[in-house]
């Protein structure tokens, strides 16, 4: 039998704010666990929270870019279950009451076009980090750090949409693209801004019921996501296949054995007790705020990947790849302002900056190439001054020093020999010193043309223009 | 009896309490009379009311929004004070019996 999988994507991202969702405590990254703490984040009794507004616009900025309607009175919940990083014993939440919910994303597999909607988007705090691994009590202690207990996160669910790991491959890097424009969330799933979490079913192909699902956590990379998925599909055609039945369960994916692992908690665990959160009023969201977030609303990576195609001409896929970058998509049009040759800045990005980027796991802000360095770049190239193959070189320094193009041209007189009476020069001498080879070409064996442009071009140590030198030696062994 | 003690014993795993036979019986006759009470209330029509969670709906605070925090960071307790009620703090940590479940 045919089966085919159903899924729904619950995402976790982490607002851009730089203190937490209801405490003054810093969200900085890497500080000295539990050092940023305080009676509210640390579950103290008496401890008041108090709604970071920031928070609020930037859930609204979001929920807008989804394309979800902003619910004008939204409650928190209390969310209540027993873990040593979540001190209060509940998470506040939204529950019936979000702020925000019927939304979309568009995308395209293999050129088919898609609507993924979005159930909805909702403001909660997240839990502390537990550290199972690495002291010398692990096999018996947990360690607890609260440095990220009330950091204010949002939840997007997406609705059962999906129909293969790839879709939700796409919906997963549009909705990345989506958040990283709006600079509502870095994305960096490194460093858990950005976590997914997927239900998966499987059903007989063509059905409209859906199957027993499961819950897969920890899909804390785009690889992952993918594999893990891809796992569990199989598991439960598996399982189908062989006449049993799917046990509804949270599923915990490892990443080094490339399984996943039942996580047998107490079936209760999902009876969460939500009730609304008694220490918050409910949060009001008033028409002029949602106006003043839309007015202040970036290009979406959709409207930008068809102004990209319009304005520079440029493919599909490339602008799409652009688009889904707001530093990229920058840099490009910085470029192309600058030297005015859409196509050559766009290959420098996409082919040797790319590549470099990755070699030195470096991002594009962090390394020390601007859109100046590579528009004069372009500019020395496309006007003869070095050839494309000197280009590589000379990129290679300048990425790793940040120097520019034309002083490291200087520097490394790099400059292309384009000057045809010295060329005839070095290709007169070449013919006088192997009259044989000469002779075989006279006699009829022109693919020995090669072989001439090649002692030109040693000669001249790979700085003459290249097809000069072709017009050149063949002038030279055809006179007399 | 509005609930049965086999209910009473789920909430109370749930709310990580542990219940003598003769409390859970105790508990059962009390929520019990509670929820009974409760079906007494649903006998008027609530149809055209809007649902009260919290006191401070009413009067001059009806409909205001809670109250916003600004973005600005401000003092901490820092982690020696952060972990001074922890009774096992380890290398700056909070340090817990393991909990993460076995394979």
């Amino acid at each position: 039998m045919n089966y085919e999988p159903v899924i729904g994507l619950e995402v976790h991202a982490q607002l851009l704010t730089r203190t937490k969702c209801f405490c003054a405590c810093s969200t900085e990254f890497g500080a000295s666990p539990n050092s940023n703490t305080c009676p509210v984040c640390l579950g103290l009794p008496g401890a008041l929270p108090v709604l970071n507004r920031e928070v609020v616009r930037l859930a609204v900025r979001a929920a807008l870019a989804l394309g979800c309607h902003i619910n004008r009175i939204s409650q928190f919940a209390r969310k209540n279950y027993f873990y040593p990083d979540l001190p209060k014993g509940y998470q506040i939440s939204q529950y019936d009451k979000p702020i925000s919910e019927h939304g979309a994303i568009a995308i395209k597999v293999n050129g088919t076009a898609k609507r993924v909607g979005i159930t909805r988007l909702h403001i909660e705090e997240d839990a502390g980090k537990s550290l199972h691994d690495g002291f010398p009590d692990s096999s018996e202690k947990s360690y607890i750090d609260l440095n990220r207990s009330g950091v204010p996160l949002v939840e997007i669910v997406s609705e059962p949409d999906l129909r293969s790991t790839t879709e939700a491959y796409a919906y997963l890097s549009k909705l990345k693209a989506i958040l990283e424009t709006t600079e509502v969330c870095n994305c960096d799933m490194e460093k858990g801004n950005l976590r997914c979490d997927a239900n998966v079913s499987v059903r007989p192909a063509g059905s409209s019921e859906f199957g027993t699902r499961t819950e897969l956590k920890n899909l804390n990379s785009f690889r992952f996501l993918q594999r893990a998925m891809e796992y569990e599909i199989l598991r439960q055609v598996e399982i189908l296949e062989s006449g049993g039945h799917i046990v509804q369960e949270t599923r915990l994916w490892n990443a080094d054995e490339g399984k996943s692992y039942s996580m047998r908690s107490k079936e209760e665990a999902h009876d969460y007790r939500y009730f609304p959160e008694p220490d918050l009023l409910p949060l009001v969201v008033e028409d002029a705020f949602v106006e003043e977030t839309l007015k202040t609303m970036p290009e979406l990576p959709d409207a930008k990947k068809d102004r990209l195609i319009e304005q520079y001409g440029i493919p599909e896929g490339d602008a799409d790849w652009l688009a889904s970058s707001r530093t990229f998509s920058e840099f490009f049009e910085e470029t192309v302002r600058i030297c005015k040759k859409p196509r050559p800045a766009l290959n420098w990005l996409k082919g040797e900056l790319t590549a470099a980027l990755n070699n030195t796991s470096l991002g594009l802000q962090e390394s020390k190439i601007s859109p100046a360095h590579i528009a004069e770049l372009v500019g020395l190239i496309e006007g003869g001054v070095i050839s494309g193959k000197m280009g590589k070189v000379v990129f290679e320094e300048m990425f790793a020093t940040g120097k520019f193009p034309r002083k490291i041209v200087e520097e490394k007189n790099l400059v292309q020999i384009s000057d045809v009476t010295a060329l005839e020069k070095i290709a007169r001498e070449v013919a006088a010193s192997s009259p044989e080879n000469v002779a075989k070409y006279r006699g009829g064996r022109t693919g020995n043309l090669a072989w001439f442009v090649g002692q030109v071009m040693k000669a001249t140590k790979g700085q003459a223009n290249p097809q000069l030198v072709n017009e050149v030696v063949k002038k030279v062994l055809e006179e007399n | 009896m509005k609930i049965s003690e086999e209910e009473v014993q789920y909430v109370a795993k749930l709310a990580n309490l542990e219940l003598t036979p003769e409390e859970v019986k105790t508990f059962t006759h009390q929520l019990s009379s509670i929820l009974e009470h409760m079906e007494t209330l649903n006998e008027v029509s609530t149809d055209d009311v809007e649902p009260m969670t919290r006191i401070p709906d009413f009067g001059e605070l009806a409909s205001s929004s809670t109250p916003f925090r600004e973005d600005v960071p401000g003092p901490t307790i820092g982690t020696e004070r952060a972990l001074g009620n922890a009774p096992d703090p380890g290398q700056k940590y909070f340090r817990v019996p393991k909990v993460i479940a076995d394979r």
